[in-house]
């Protein structure tokens, strides 16, 4: 067996309670670098609540989060200062939320949205941030005569594939995703996929990614975790466990997949 | 002193003793942590919020019976704002004023730092409309806060990268944000960015108040002021290409002045103080347009605009 090294995120027991109410619990895994691991599970299933605890966005009420960075070996993100984990999330990560105006400045030009990663890690010459942003819009496909243009005069696909150029600038090793495909229309839908697919491999990114299309966890996912009332209840290959499933609840979502 | 007709039933400066002590502490704070913004209990002062609240309480705060008195408004003495707090304080603290920047130990301003260079003894109180630099691009202020303490100033460059994507230069032309001791990014408040070189290491105290927005920040003397900027777009400042058309001075910051109804227009110096020293000593402009006045060699003043 080949020898991976160490796992980049380590999750063990994880749990998030909102009062008395249960947000995910004793969720674990681990996620080595490049590696895609899709979150599926019905509404409420606490998907969301658990991508936002991995990501700091929310503190979990138990568990750790073991995280191995470039340069200072192995953090708990649950008790890292509030000022490295930003430094982190802005460097490391990126979150590609599932509506874009929660994660781009709707009101500066799609060139500043890119560059702006670039200048809050010290990028200080216009030029260079200029055509740097340029090519991430070559990268995912818009018309570089758009590098002016606030995103609020673009389509919802775009939108979406600026979101995710304004994360992958300041090259990522762990990108958190949160339904990256939801509201867009089929054929937009596919081609961000294809857009995604394409970049995470070139890259060599990890991501996670939460959704509840289990067609774009079959597109995107190596591995897949299946979730319901906050528990993690299957997990493994995707092909595997979406050929095969063993738990009655997966058995259940992937019977609902609509054929045409 | 003044000439000894201190109103009747008001405290030395308006202010009560108490507020005044509790607003000294909060500017030794500020003092010793550079642009870092202290919140303050601003109290409701006899004129409307953004007519100078926030640098009258500075000013209340720090008077003494010996101080001297120049407040400017737009560079000038004489416009209704300056008149009016000078004469706030004569009354109020029976206190001298003066329009001579030399003379004076307190100079409360708004738009400008006077072209004459201040020392030590001197102290500049600004009135700051909106203190925190980074609202623009954040608009919670728990944020801004965070994003102070962490020095998370990347989001100031995005604005000047606006600037030059849409105008292709840098293009804020006032308020343009600067960072302090290289700590804290600042508003320098409504002042050209012409003055910005003009409050870097100077040896005056400078003192920022925000009477709505409850906030005190300051420049102690001697303290790097750095404007941001980009490598290949450097920070400069206005220039004209013309002088003064009453005192001929090249050097100082013009205002534009409008003379009649057919577009005919001037340039005169926005410190009415440096001004009219310049001309006490001898020295003269073109003159107004149309007039026939000596020392008119530039063609007369007009179509240049500050760039």
């Amino acid at each position: 067996m080949m020898d991976l090294g160490p796992p980049l995120l380590s999750v063990q027991g994880m749990t998030k309670f909102y009062g008395r109410l249960v947000g995910c619990r004793d969720v674990g895994f681990d996620l080595w670098p490049g590696e895609v691991l899709c979150v599926v599970g019905e509404s409420g299933s606490g998907k969301t609540t658990l991508l936002n605890c991995l990501n700091g966005g929310l503190e979990p009420t138990s568990g750790s989060i073991k995280y191995e960075t470039r340069h200072e070996g192995t953090v708990e993100i649950t008790t890292l200062s509030e000022a490295k984990r930003r430094f982190l999330s802005r460097t490391d990560w990126g979150i590609v939320y599932q509506n874009p105006r929660d994660g781009l400045r709707m009101r500066v030009s799609a060139g500043a949205n890119i560059g702006e990663r670039l200048m809050a890690v010290g990028a200080r010459h216009y030029g260079n941030i200029r055509s740097e942003a340029a090519t991430w819009l070559r990268n995912i496909e818009i018309d570089e005569d758009r590098i002016d243009d606030p995103p609020s005069t673009f389509s919802g696909g775009m939108q979406q594939r600026l979101q995710i150029a304004r994360n992958l600038v300041t090259k990522p090793r762990l990108v958190f995703m949160d339904e990256p495909t939801g509201g867009l229309d089929v054929s937009v839908q596919a081609r961000l996929l294809d857009l995604l697919r394409g970049l995470v491999t070139e890259l060599d990114i990890a991501a996670i990614i939460v959704t509840h299309d289990l067609a774009v966890a079959r597109l995107l996912g190596h591995r897949l975790m299946v979730m319901q009332g906050g528990r993690v209840v299957e997990s493994g290959l995707t092909d595997q466990v979406l050929d095969d499933p063993h738990h009655p609840h997966t058995q259940l979502l992937v019977s609902a997949i609509l054929t045409p | 002193m003044g000439d000894g007709t201190q109103v009747r039933g008001y405290n030395f400066a308006y202010l009560d003793e108490g507020t005044k002590r509790s607003i000294r502490r909060i500017i030794l704070k500020a003092i010793a942590i550079p642009g870092y913004q202290v919140p303050f209990g601003s109290r409701e002062m006899p004129l409307p919020y953004g007519w100078g609240t926030g640098g009258i309480q500075v000013t209340a705060s720090i008077l003494g019976p010996d101080d001297v008195l120049k407040v400017i408004d737009q560079g000038a003495d004489d416009t209704t704002n300056a008149v009016s707090i000078r004469r706030f304080f004569s009354r109020t603290a029976n206190i001298s004023t003066t329009e001579r920047t030399t003379e004076a130990t307190i100079i409360q301003t708004r738009h400008r730092v006077p072209e004459t260079p201040l020392h030590e003894d001197q102290i500049l109180v600004y009135q700051v409309p909106i203190p925190e630099p980074l609202r623009w691009l954040e608009p919670r202020e728990t944020e801004t806060r965070k994003m102070h303490a962490l020095e998370e100033y990347g989001v100031m460059h995005v604005k000047l990268y606006e600037d030059i994507a849409h105008y292709g230069h840098i293009a804020t032309a006032y308020n343009y944000p600067a960072l302090v001791n290289r700590r804290h990014v600042m508003a320098t408040s409504p002042i050209p960015k012409f003055d910005n070189p003009k409050i870097d290491r100077i040896p005056a105290l400078q003192i920022f108040g925000a009477g709505r927005e409850k906030r005190i920040y300051a420049i102690p003397p001697y303290t790097e002021v750095k404007s941001l900027d980009f490598e290949d777009h450097p920070f400069s400042i206005e220039t004209w290409d013309q002088c003064c058309a009453m005192c001929g001075d090249t050097e100082s910051y013009l205002d534009e002045v409008i003379t009649d109804d057919e577009g005919t227009r001037m340039f005169v110096c926005s410190d009415t103080d440096h001004c009219r020293r310049r001309r006490d000593d001898g020295h003269a402009g073109p003159g107004e347009p149309g007039e026939d006045a000596p020392g008119d060699d530039n063609g007369g003043a007009g179509k240049g605009l500050p760039g």
